[in-house]
C-alpha cells in the first residue's frame, strides 16, 4: 500500500508541472520588465510612441495600437470564412462531405507560420503593392495573412458550438414554417453564440500572439498607422526583431513588451473559458 | 420591401458556400503552391549534404539533425509529464480544486504564444542557467510548449477506455498501478501518441520559440550544448534574407509535407480509437 500512495505523490507532482510552468514563465517575464516599466514609468511606456531604446525611449503606443488593428483585421476575415466554413459544414453539408472536410480544413492548422509569411510575401504583398499602392509590406497583408491563420481555431471551435445545439430547436423552428436559412440565422447561431463567441476571442488570442507571419509581412516600421496600405510593427514583432542584439535596459524594454502582450493574451483566454465554463 | 424567405435562403446558401469553397481554394493554394516548386528541389543530395555559402548551395542535412535531436529531447521531457499528468487527472483524483487548478495551468499554458515561450526560454535556459543557445535551452523550452498538448490528448485517450476494463482488472486482484500499467495506458496508447505525434508536428514548424533559445548555427550540433538551427527556422533565415529562393522552396516543401503526414496519420489513428470504444 506505501507504493500505491508513494505512486499517487509521484503522479500529482508530475500533474503540477503545467501550473509550475506557468507560474515560472511568468514571474521570469515580470521580474525582467517590471523594472524598466517602474523606471520609465507606465504611463511614458504605454502612452507614448516614441522607442529608440538606444537612447532611452521607450514607448510602445504605436505597437500596441499597431497590434490592435492588424488582429481586428484579421478577425474580419477569420470570422467571415470561419462561421461561413463552420455554418456550412455544421447545418447544409451532407455528413459524408462534413466528415471529409472537416479534417482537411483543420490542416491548416499543421502549416508552419514561417510558410504562411513566406506565402504572404511572395504573393500577397506584390498584389496589394500593385494594386492598392503603397509598400505591400502593411497592416492589411497582416491582416490578411493572421485572418487566414486563425481559421482553424474559429472553424472547429464553432461547428462544436453549432453540433452542440439540440436538434430539437431545428426541428421545432422548421415546424414553424420556417426555412433552413431562418432557423439557422434566427435559432441555432444564437442558440450557439455562447459557444461561438470564446471561439472569436481565442482567435483573437492567436492572432495578437502570432509572430514570424507578421514580421514577414506586416513591414516592421515604427509608427502609428494611418492606413491600412501603411506598414506596421506589432508587439510580437517588435520583441523578435530587437531581442537578438538587445542589452541592459534595451532588452528590459522588450521583456516589458512582453509583459503587455503577455497580459492582453492572459486576459483574452480566461475571459473565453470563463464564457465556456458558465454554458 | 422583405425578401422572399426562400429566395434568402438560396442567396445565403449560394454565399456560405462560396466562402467555404474560398477556404478550401487558399489551403490546397498553399500546399500545391509549396510542393509545385519545393519538390522539384528535393533530391537526396538535398537532404544529406550540408548548407554551404550560408545556405545558398548543398543541402540542409545539418538543419534536419538539429530539428531532430530538439524534437527528440522536447518529446523524452514533455512525455512522462504530460501522461502522468493525464493518469493522477484521470485515474486519482475526483473533480476539486487540484484538479481545477492543474486544468487551469494546462489551458493558459496553451494559450501563451510562443515569443513569449521564446522570451522566457532565452533568459531561464540561455542566460539564467547559463546553457546559451543549445540543443538543451531549445529543447526545454519545446517540452514546455508541447506539455498542454500531451496532456490534453492523453487525458481523453485515457477517458476512452472503458470502466469495464479497471473493473474486470480489480475483480481479478490486480492493485491500481498494476491494472493502470498493464490495462489501461496499452489500450490509450493509440490515442497516446497521437498527442505525441502532434507534438512532433508543432515541434518541427515551431520558429520564434528556437530562434532565441536553440540559435541558428549551420554546423551540426554535436552535443546538448551546441547550438543548432532547426529547419524552420533556417527556412525563415533563406526567406527573410533572400539568401536562396529554390532552397527555401525546397525546406518549405519537405517541412510542410512532413507535418501535414503526421498530423494526418495522428487524426487516422485518434478516429480509430474512438470508434473503438464508443
Amino acid at each position: 500500500m506505501k507504493k500505491e500512495l508513494f505512486i499517487e505523490r509521484v503522479l500529482l507532482f508530475l500533474a503540477l508541472s503545467s501550473i509550475g510552468a506557468l507560474v515560472t514563465i511568468t514571474v521570469f517575464i515580470f521580474w525582467e520588465g517590471i523594472p524598466l516599466i517602474a523606471s520609465a514609468g507606465l504611463k511614458n511606456f504605454l502612452l507614448s510612441s516614441h522607442w529608440a531604446p538606444t537612447r532611452g525611449h521607450f514607448g510602445i503606443l504605436a505597437m500596441i495600437i499597431s497590434s490592435v488593428f492588424v488582429t481586428l483585421g484579421a478577425l474580419i476575415l477569420g470570422v467571415l470564412l470561419g462561421l461561413a466554413c463552420a455554418i456550412t459544414l455544421a447545418e447544409f453539408a451532407p455528413e459524408r462531405v462534413k466528415i471529409l472536410l472537416k479534417p482537411t480544413l483543420e490542416l491548416l492548422a499543421g502549416i508552419p507560420s514561417v510558410v504562411y509569411g513566406f506565402l504572404g510575401v511572395v504573393w500577397l504583398v506584390p498584389l496589394i503593392r500593385d494594386y492598392l499602392g503603397g509598400p505591400g509590406l502593411s497592416l492589411l497583408a497582416g491582416s490578411v495573412i493572421l485572418g487566414i491563420m486563425i481559421l482553424p481555431t474559429v472553424i472547429s471551435i464553432s461547428i462544436d458550438a453549432l453540433s452542440a445545439v439540440p436538434d430539437l430547436y431545428r426541428d421545432g423552428s422548421i415546424a414553424l414554417g420556417a426555412t433552413n436559412w431562418q432557423t439557422v440565422h434566427r435559432v441555432v447561431l444564437p442558440a450557439a453564440s455562447s459557444g461561438i463567441i470564446p471561439a472569436i476571442i481565442l482567435g483573437m488570442g492567436r492572432a495578437i500572439g502570432e509572430t514570424m507571419a507578421v514580421i514577414m509581412v506586416a513591414g516592421n516600421a515604427l509608427k502609428i498607422p494611418t492606413s491600412v496600405l501603411d506598414p506596421v510593427r506589432t508587439l510580437t514583432a517588435n520583441i523578435a526583431l530587437e531581442l537578438g542584439y538587445a542589452s541592459g535596459r534595451h532588452r528590459e524594454a522588450l521583456f516589458a513588451t512582453g509583459i503587455v502582450l503577455f497580459v492582453i493574451i492572459m486576459i483574452l483566454n480566461l475571459t473565453a473559458s470563463a464564457i465556456t465554463r458558465r454554458r | 420591401m422583405r425578401l422572399d424567405p426562400r429566395l434568402s435562403q438560396t442567396i445565403m446558401k449560394a454565399l456560405l458556400w462560396t466562402l467555404t469553397g474560398l477556404t478550401l481554394f487558399i489551403l490546397i493554394f498553399i500546399i500545391v503552391n509549396i510542393s509545385i516548386k519545393g519538390l522539384p528541389q528535393v533530391t537526396p543530395e538535398f537532404l544529406l549534404e550540408d548548407p554551404q555559402d550560408m545556405g545558398r548551395a548543398g543541402g540542409i542535412f545539418s538543419t534536419i539533425v538539429a530539428t531532430a535531436y530538439v524534437t527528440l529531447l522536447a518529446i523524452l521531457l514533455a512525455s512522462p509529464l504530460g501522461v502522468g499528468s493525464a493518469i493522477y487527472l484521470t485515474e486519482y483524483t475526483r473533480e476539486g480544486w487540484i484538479t481545477r487548478i492543474i486544468r487551469f495551468g494546462a489551458e493558459c499554458l496553451a494559450g501563451v504564444p510562443s515569443i513569449i515561450l521564446g522570451l522566457f526560454g532565452f533568459v531561464l535556459f540561455v542566460m539564467t542557467l547559463g546553457f546559451g543557445w543549445s540543443i538543451l535551452s531549445g529543447g526545454l523550452t519545446l517540452a514546455i510548449m508541447v506539455l498542454p498538448i500531451i496532456i490534453r490528448t492523453s487525458e481523453e485517450a485515457i477517458k476512452a477506455v472503458p470502466q469495464d476494463y479497471r473493473l474486470v482488472c480489480y475483480s481479478l486482484g490486480l492493485s491500481k498501478w498494476q491494472t493502470i500499467t498493464r490495462i489501461v495506458l496499452p489500450s490509450a496508447l493509440p490515442g497516446i501518441s497521437t498527442g505525441i505525434m502532434l507534438s512532433v508536428g508543432r515541434s518541427l514548424g515551431e520558429t520564434a520559440v528556437l530562434l532565441f533559445t536553440a540559435g541558428a548555427a549551420l554546423r551540426t550540433p554535436a552535443s546538448l550544448f551546441d547550438s543548432g538551427r532547426t529547419m524552420a527556422v533556417h527556412f525563415y533565415i533563406l526567406a527573410r534574407e533572400g539568401i536562396s529562393m529554390p532552397n527555401a522552396y525546397g525546406t518549405a516543401a519537405i517541412l510542410m509535407i512532413s507535418i501535414l503526414l503526421i498530423n494526418i496519420v495522428a487524426y487516422g489513428l485518434m478516429q480509430r480509437v474512438m470508434k473503438r470504444y464508443s
